[in-house]
């Protein structure tokens, strides 16, 4: 039963998954173990987005499974799930930029990866990374942006994270549509993602995780 | 005799089609050098795109998005408030860079049109977004997941109703219009009409005639520059657009989550909704070709990108409804410009299923070196120049890129230099580099 959720989630079939959440429901399985199965189910998803089997639909799609499962789930639980993270990171799209969905996938396999992630959101300005890199102490930060314009937002969002004597205890990536090496040394990144993937075996890196 | 147009084939039409663009009606050159330019620039974009004959050297197209603004001094608020100044940045723009073709003083659009009725797709310059940046788009479900059979059943009504209400604040009391397709013998059609003489209703058509206005003095403008523009000796380089089926569905109307979600939870209702608006879309190309006497219909293409897509999805959802929009208008004679954004690694393959020197092809990101090999004997390709050089690299940098496009995609014809993408606020040096290169460099001798 328990290794049907993970492998139906992994499989997008979303009909089952909802049959099966609803069958451990009502015999008053606990609601944490049916999430830790969903969140196994989310792992491989990203396992096989990671090694090009599954594309941007099939993580969309989970994402929007894993939704309805939360949905069902969450009036049982008493109390919030906990689990081990491989670091901190903080996230978001530069100021005047509203592009999500590049990000959103990041953040996902970020995510799914084991890493706490504090997405900020779009169009975040400069002292919002500052202030939540604070906060936070995370000691890795990921910028994203899809417009040229964000190439000197990026500039300008590190060069506040220096302003604020930060830019020692971090690790910068930057990545989206026409992020390449030559924006990297512009902008004073310390490294650049080509594509979601990039970005967790970089935050691995950082993170001494083998 | 002349062949009457229906008993011509396709490729008797294209000829007649671009026959018309290198002899512009009513257009009164500027110079007689303007008028030998025009005809040498139409005639080496009309050979790159046919692949019959070689050009004379490699086309160079620059199409940008705001960067004549920034050009000249102005922001994209500016340009897109002050018709005037947008005209007179984009010819700045085509004079001073001299590529082989314009495309239109198209990328501002009328800026008070959009206030009047408080658009909701889109922010804009000054509206949403800081007055020196571009304008971006409103994600969303425009279209909800349950309104597909309403779409099916009477799309035209279903956005009078539905869509207009949604995108622009100022049309919302459309909501309350009849379905004029009810209209029917004497009685009862005058009930038919009462909604028109609801006072939200009357507010919102007053707002539509004020918008109304205010579009077609801001056409005045732009048709005025697609006029002025030949006579300097640019060939247009697009009559109008159309779309692919699957963007046009999910770009504004069911969102790219929306869409995505659609492939699995209601595949055959994605598949019904694009089967009718194809039609439509064809129709559109079509007719903009004949007003605009020119063969080149713009296909910006946005989410069958690598990676959006898996294979089999790009086969059964995109590729078959864009292969109808393309012969539909190649049957027509109309040259599908497309224009494909994002990477286009994985699609090679499946778009060479076309007729050849009928279709051209810019690309964003991709193997130029493959894409010439795959689509060399089917497709004029184009465009690949990185916008990370042109925006902070060298002039060097942009002369090393260009050389490499060159002798990777020129040989035998069929390459046009251009952008990968529309470009704001990049170096002009970096343009002028790219152009005047080409000009020397992309010479066939």
């Amino acid at each position: 039963m328990t290794k049907d959720l993970v492998k139906t989630l992994a499989d997008l079939k979303e009909q089952e998954v909802i049959r099966i959440v609803e069958d451990r429901l009502k015999a008053k399985e606990d609601p944490l173990k049916i999430l830790e199965d969903a969140r196994k189910g989310m792992e491989i998803v990203g396992k096989r987005f990671a090694s090009s089997e599954y594309f941007i639909p099939d993580l969309v799609y989970s994402g929007e499974i894993l939704k309805a499962v939360t949905e069902m789930v969450k009036p049982k639980l008493s109390k919030a799930a906990e689990s081990k993270k491989l670091g901190k990171i903080v996230f978001g799209t530069v100021a005047g930029d509203i592009h999500d969905i590049g990000k959103d996938i990041v953040v996902f396999m970020l995510d799914v990866n084991g890493f706490e992630v504090h997405d900020l959101g779009v169009d975040v300005p400069a002292q919002k990374f500052v202030e939540k890199i604070k906060e936070t102490g995370a000691p890795i930060v990921g910028l994203s942006g899809f417009l040229t314009l964000a190439f000197d937002s990026m500039k300008q969002t590190i060069d506040a994270m220096k302003a604020a004597g930060l830019r020692d205890k971090v690790k910068v990536m930057i990545g989206g549509g026409q992020i390449t090496e030559e924006v990297r040394k512009y902008t004073g990144a310390d490294a650049y993602g080509k594509d979601a993937m990039a970005g967790v075996t970089l935050a691995k890196k950082w993170a001494g995780v083998k | 005799m002349e062949k009457k147009w229906e008993d011509m084939t396709p490729e008797e039409k294209q000829e007649a089609r671009f026959a018309k663009w290198l002899s512009p009606e009513g257009v009164k050159f500027a110079s007689p050098e303007a008028e030998k330019i025009y005809k040498e620039r139409a005639t080496r974009i009309k050979d790159a795109i046919q692949m019959k004959k070689r050009p004379d050297r490699v086309p160079v197209l620059l199409i940008p998005s705001f960067f004549p603004a920034f050009y000249s001094g102005l922001t994209p608020r500016d340009v897109m408030y002050d018709y005037e100044k947008a005209n007179n940045a984009w010819r700045k723009f085509y004079v001073d860079f001299q590529p082989d073709a314009h495309f239109g003083c198209v990328a501002p659009g009328p800026g008070r049109f959009f206030d009047i009725l408080d658009y909701k797709l889109y922010k804009w310059p000054g509206h949403g977004t800081a007055p020196q940046h571009t304008y971006q788009c409103n994600e969303g479900e425009y279209m909800k997941a349950d309104e597909y059979d309403a779409f099916l059943q009477d799309p035209t009504h279903f956005f009078n109703t539905t869509i207009l209400p949604r995108i622009f604040g100022a049309l919302e009391p459309f909501k309350q219009l009849p379905n004029v397709t009810t209209i029917n013998e004497m009685y009862g059609t005058g009930i038919i009409f009462f909604p028109y003489g609801l006072p939200d209703v009357q507010a919102a058509f007053k707002k539509l005639l004020e918008a109304g206005s205010e579009a077609a003095k801001w056409l005045g403008y732009f048709m005025a520059f697609e006029k002025e523009m030949p006579a300097l000796g640019f060939p247009s380089g697009q009559a109008g657009y159309t779309k692919a089926p699957y963007d046009i569905l999910g770009d504004t109307l069911r969102g790219t989550r929306g869409i995505m979600a659609d492939m699995y939870r209601r595949p055959d209702k994605l598949i019904e909704a694009m089967d009718k608006m194809t039609p439509f879309w064809i129709q559109k190309g079509i007719i903009e070709s004949n007003m605009n006497s020119n063969p080149l219909i713009f296909l910006p293409l946005h989410k069958g990108a690598d990676g959006f897509m898996s294979d089999e999805q790009y086969k059964k959802f995109y590729w078959p409804y864009l292969k109808k929009i393309l012969l539909g208008l190649i049957d027509d004679g109309v040259v599908p410009f497309l224009w494909a954004e994002g990477g286009s690694n994985s699609r090679l393959e499946v778009i060479r299923d076309l007729p050849k020197g009928k279709t051209v092809w810019l690309f964003d990101t991709v193997d130029m070196l493959k894409a010439k090999e795959i689509l060399g004997d089917v497709a004029c390709i184009a465009g690949n120049m990185p916008m990370d050089l042109l925006t902070i690299g060298t002039t060097q940098q942009v002369k090393d890129y260009a050389r490499r496009l060159i002798d990777n995609c020129g040989k035998g014809g069929g390459y046009m230099m251009a952008n990968c993408a529309f470009f704001d606020d990049v170096k002009p040096e970096n343009v002028r580099t790219m152009v005047e290169f080409t000009k020397e460099y992309g010479v066939y001798k």
